[in-house]
């Protein structure tokens, strides 16, 4: 099927990592991606987070070829794709939707690709890939139907039969309940090690995007605002928004004063706080200071013996507390500072003691903080959880 | 969201959001598609219309009957205005009556195929359209033949004293019978689809904020249906508005006459009816045209097709 | 609603028989209605049945009991004259145009959907008038053009002029209907297929035209029997042609023959079972 043109051939022989440079897509007056530049090692797994409309989307779609840029190069290896037609290059994509063809049964589906190549033992390889996914006991059926994780399931088989350069994963797990959703990443986690083929993954869903990548870049506006490991955005976020969009953060709206070696010091009205300099992305004039709700300590007494570089802010009020299983969320009203999310890992079985109303003391090890812009960035990134 | 949507496939999903971008369209191709059925319509439309229209302003070769010469004629205009003023009154009430019975026949009718037909929906779909492949000269035909004087519904009429003329046929009501009869389908199959892409939960939110039967109905039913009940009555009401079969048929030759028969006998029985014939024609569209026009103003402007 | 007591003396309320009943009746309503509405839909369809078996004698209005019901009429269906022409012409004309407008319908639909191109909405326009144009004023107009400019080139009105504008009017609605399937398509599935090496002219052949095909079938199925049920047009650009509709009519006045009873019920009967038919294939291949 298809003549194979030189040109064909040229690019589904490309191969190596996937290189954005300086990608911008304009709609109108509108930029969806704006100069955006970056580089996907091959075979590994990388996540592309930020919320909706923040151009995420887009971006999967240039690389797919399903939109072209407005300027800037889409490369694999030393292969330049852009202006490349979809059919033409070695990347294969999971939709959202699933997008499987109604009109033929799931084992033709997965088939439509090595078909559409011409590859010999077509309905063989998709056979296989079913069994990759589990789903080798359905080949006949219509996609209409089966369950959406089932439906996902073949949509993973009919990219991966193609062994592509890259495979693109749009929002893949969205519809689907938490279950099976927290299933399904492991599992494809699972088949990209065994495949080893670069997963370039898009979601809104921080969690999601943490378990499952290697390296992570938060889209914020057309823009990566950081990239990096999961670990390493989450406890060193660069802009307020990173700290807001990865987990929750306790932000604080506060003036640098001046520092103290390695150490910068902040204000906020008489409250002296520190943070360590290497830890601060801005040194000076208004910063936000924040620290993670897990890194910090309740205390049901005014604590006394407070260690070196920690510090103390109290008292304030217990406004409420959460029980959910793993562990107990805590919020703390501290007049003059914030209403603090604190997080605890329920260590002990024995009922928490603590209840609305009581007053309590909280500790952090400054050297967990970290210092980003502040002023009127303290709350971007904020996000409304949706109930599952 | 048109009638034909419904017998498109009773599968259809729902649509995915607007219209399609191009798909690896080069720019020549829209024009080559285009082109036959573009090229039929006008050829075959709009160049008859223009046509139809000069013929209304033509006026009659003196001396030579059944000729006419090109002319700037308004009068045969103010001739279908006053001459045949009672025959477009009838044709709009008639037309206004029928769509109005065809629709308290075909709403329950659509509504019980959507919501409480379950299995049997697609044979009751069948059955609204089956009727159909009967001929339509047929069908008009056997209403004569069932209304007529010594059938069985006239005669019981008569005994019980209920027709005062006497007879149904050949008076207004057989010819509104029969128009209402013969577009029901067309009322029936759009508020069908219409009601059938509705979500049934909406509805039973109604019921569940206090609204009882009848209320929901008037209140939330009826609403979300309204595109469909648009489509139906247009499509009911244009067709009979310019209708002559069910008037020659099931009227009488005096007091039902219709537009439409007003327009074929002046083509085809009057000497030099011609340019009468296509003021008439033309007066008809212009008056059908208008009142859709309001009529889609006032009750909704979503696309109909 | 009426009390009753328990049997620990307790006052109970409960519905009564009347309310039960009425309950009964409002639930049921809307199918009570429409099976009665579908009743009056098939009244003529039967009384038509009943009268093919009619032994009249000068015309078939009065029930003849006398040799009542006979096969007489079901045995020569062709038997009066010009009846079998009329019916073949009515075939002939709408299975030509039948594929003329539902070949040019699909390709008009697909370029309104698919492309965009100055004079979009014009194109939408054009479509859709001649559907809002009762079909009088579209007669009128073609008799007109047929006979004061088409027979400058010999056109003659008869079976061709009939062709013609049945073509016409079947055109808009084949570009509706193929317009609704095309639009709920979910245009990701073309994008699936490319993403999967599929180029376009693949694309629509693997993916778009098969998932189109059910809603070009409708509208052949839809201008079929818009063609062959035609009269007002039909009336006025036939001149001495005859097609079925026609044919009734005019010998309406002599007295209708049985045997077109006959055709126009069998005609009822093989449609019913052609559409009965598609559908238990469809929910077969369905479950496949």
């Amino acid at each position: 099927m298809g003549i194979f043109s030189k040109t064909d051939a040229s690019f589904r022989e490309a191969k190596g990592d996937l290189v954005l440079e300086n990608v911008t897509k304009r709609f109108g007056d509108f930029a969806a991606v704006d100069d955006l530049s970056l580089v996907v090692p091959r075979g590994s797994f990388f996540a592309l987070l930020g919320p909706s409309g923040c151009g995420k989307t887009t971006t999967l779609r240039m690389v797919a070829g399903l939109e072209q840029p407005t300027s800037g190069r889409i490369l694999i290896g030393d292969t330049d794709l852009t202006g490349s037609r979809p059919y033409q290059r070695p990347v294969n994509t999971v939709f959202q939707s699933y997008a499987l063809f109604p009109h033929l049964n799931v084992r033709d589906n997965v088939a439509f690709g090595p078909k559409r190549r011409g590859v010999p033992n077509a309905m063989a390889l998709a056979d296989e890939a079913l069994k990759l996914v589990e789903m080798d006991h359905l080949a006949a059926r219509k996609p209409a139907l089966m369950s959406g994780g089932q439906q996902q399931r073949v949509a993973v088989a009919r990219a991966l039969v193609n062994q592509p350069e890259v495979l693109l994963l749009d929002e893949p797990l969205g519809a689907l309940d938490l279950k099976l959703r927290r299933q399904m990443q492991v599992e494809l986690k699972r088949i990209q090690t065994d495949v080893g083929l670069t997963f370039i993954h898009v979601t809104h869903d921080q969690e999601e995007a943490m378990t499952m990548a290697d390296t992570v870049a938060v889209m914020n506006a057309g823009r990566i605002e950081q990239m990096g490991s999961p670990a390493r955005l989450y406890d060193l976020p660069s802009t307020a928004f990173v700290a807001n969009f990865l987990g929750q953060a306790n932000m604080l709206d506060v003036t640098v004063e001046g520092s103290d070696g390695d150490w910068l010091v902040l204000k906020k009205g008489p409250k002296t706080l520190r943070a360590l300099k290497r830890r601060a992305a801005v040194q000076a004039g208004r910063v936000a200071y924040g620290v993670r709700p897990e890194k910090l300590v309740l205390h049901e007494t005014e604590p006394t013996d407070i260690p070196r570089n920690h510090n103390v802010a109290g008292p304030g009020t217990l406004v409420d507390v959460s029980f959910s299983g793993v562990s107990t969320q805590y919020i703390v009203d501290v007049p003059g500072m914030a209403t603090a999310s604190v997080f605890e890992q329920n260590l002990d079985v024995e009922p928490v003691s603590a209840r609305p109303g009581d007053q309590v003391w909280l500790t952090w090890d400054e050297g967990h903080a970290f210092v980003v812009g502040g002023g009127e960035h303290l709350t971007d990134g904020v996000v409304i959880e949706d109930t599952p | 969201m048109s009638a034909l949507s419904a017998l498109g496939s009773a599968t259809a999903p729902r649509p995915a959001g607007d219209t399609a971008r191009a798909v690896g369209g080069r720019k020549i191709t829209p024009f080559l598609l285009l082109l036959p059925g573009v090229a039929w319509l006008i050829l075959f439309f709009i160049i008859p219309m223009v046509q139809l229209f000069t013929v209304s302003l033509q006026s009659n070769f003196p001396g030579y009957p059944g000729y006419y010469y090109r002319d700037v004629n308004f009068g045969n205009y103010w001739r279908a205005w006053t001459e045949f003023a009672p025959h477009f009154g009838r044709s709009l009430l008639f037309a206004g009556i029928a769509t109005f019975l065809a629709f308290l026949l075909a709403y329950p009718l659509a509504y019980a195929m959507a919501f409480k037909a379950g299995r049997w929906r697609n044979v009751m779909i069948i059955a609204v359209i089956a009727p159909f492949f009967t001929s339509f000269i047929l069908r008009t035909v056997a209403w004569r033949q069932i209304l007529a004087d010594n059938g069985f519904i006239a005669s019981t009429l008569n005994r019980a004293n209920l027709l005062p003329g006497g007879h149904i046929t050949e008076t207004w009501v057989a010819v509104v019978a029969g128009l209402t009869y013969n577009f029901l389908p067309f009322m029936v199959l759009p508020i069908y689809a219409s009601l059938e892409r509705a979500d049934a939960r909406v509805i039973e939110a109604g019921g569940d904020l206090y609204a009882n039967g009848f209320t929901t109905f008037r209140t939330v039913t009826l609403p979300m249906s309204m595109p469909g009940v648009l489509a139906g009555t247009l499509l009911t009401f244009i067709p009979a508005a310019g209708d002559y079969v069910n008037a020659e048929l099931l009227g009488s030759d005096k007091s039902t006459k219709m537009v439409g028969n007003v327009i074929e006998s002046q083509f085809f029985r009057v000497l030099d009816g011609f340019p009468t014939a296509a003021a008439l024609s033309f007066t008809l569209m212009a008056i059908i045209l208008a009142l859709v026009f309001v009529y889609v103003r006032k009750f909704g402007t979503e696309d109909l097709l | 609603m009426s009390t009753t007591t328990t049997s620990s003396g307790v006052p109970v309320h409960t519905i009564g028989t009347a309310t039960r009943v009425r309950y009964w009746l409002a639930d049921r309503f809307a199918m009570i209605s429409a099976v009665l509405v579908l009743l009056y839909l098939f009244l003529p369809v039967a009384y038509t049945f009943v009268f093919s078996f009619n032994n009249y004698t000068k015309s078939n209005i009065a029930w003849n009991p006398e040799g009542s019901p006979t096969l007489k009429h079901w045995l020569n269906p062709c038997g009066p004259p010009g009846i079998c022409t009329a019916l073949g012409n009515s075939i002939k004309i709408g299975l030509l145009a039948t594929i003329i407008a539902t070949v040019i319908g699909t390709m008009l639909a697909f370029a309104l959907v698919r492309h965009r191109f100055r004079g979009r909405a014009a194109g939408n326009m054009l479509v859709f008038v001649p559907m809002a144009t009762p079909e009088i004023v579209l007669g009128a107009s073609l008799l007109t053009i047929f006979v004061q400019g088409f027979s400058k080139v010999g056109l003659q009105l008869g079976f061709w002029t009939i062709l013609i504008a049945h073509v016409m009017f079947c055109v808009s609605f084949v570009v509706v209907t193929v317009k609704a399937r095309l639009q709920s398509m979910d245009p990701r599935l073309e994008e699936a297929a490319m993403d999967l090496y599929a180029d376009g002219s693949t694309t629509f052949r693997r993916v778009t035209f098969p998932l189109v095909l059910p809603g070009i079938l409708s509208a052949a199925m839809l201008s079929f029997s818009l063609s062959f049920d035609d009269f007002i047009i039909t009336n006025f650009v036939s001149g001495d042609t005859n097609t079925f509709p026609k044919f009734v009519y005019v010998s309406y006045l002599r007295g209708i023959p049985a045997q077109a009873n006959v055709i126009g019920f069998s005609l009822f009967l093989i449609a019913v079972l052609l559409v009965v038919g598609a559908q238990v294939i469809g929910s077969i291949r369905a479950k496949a």
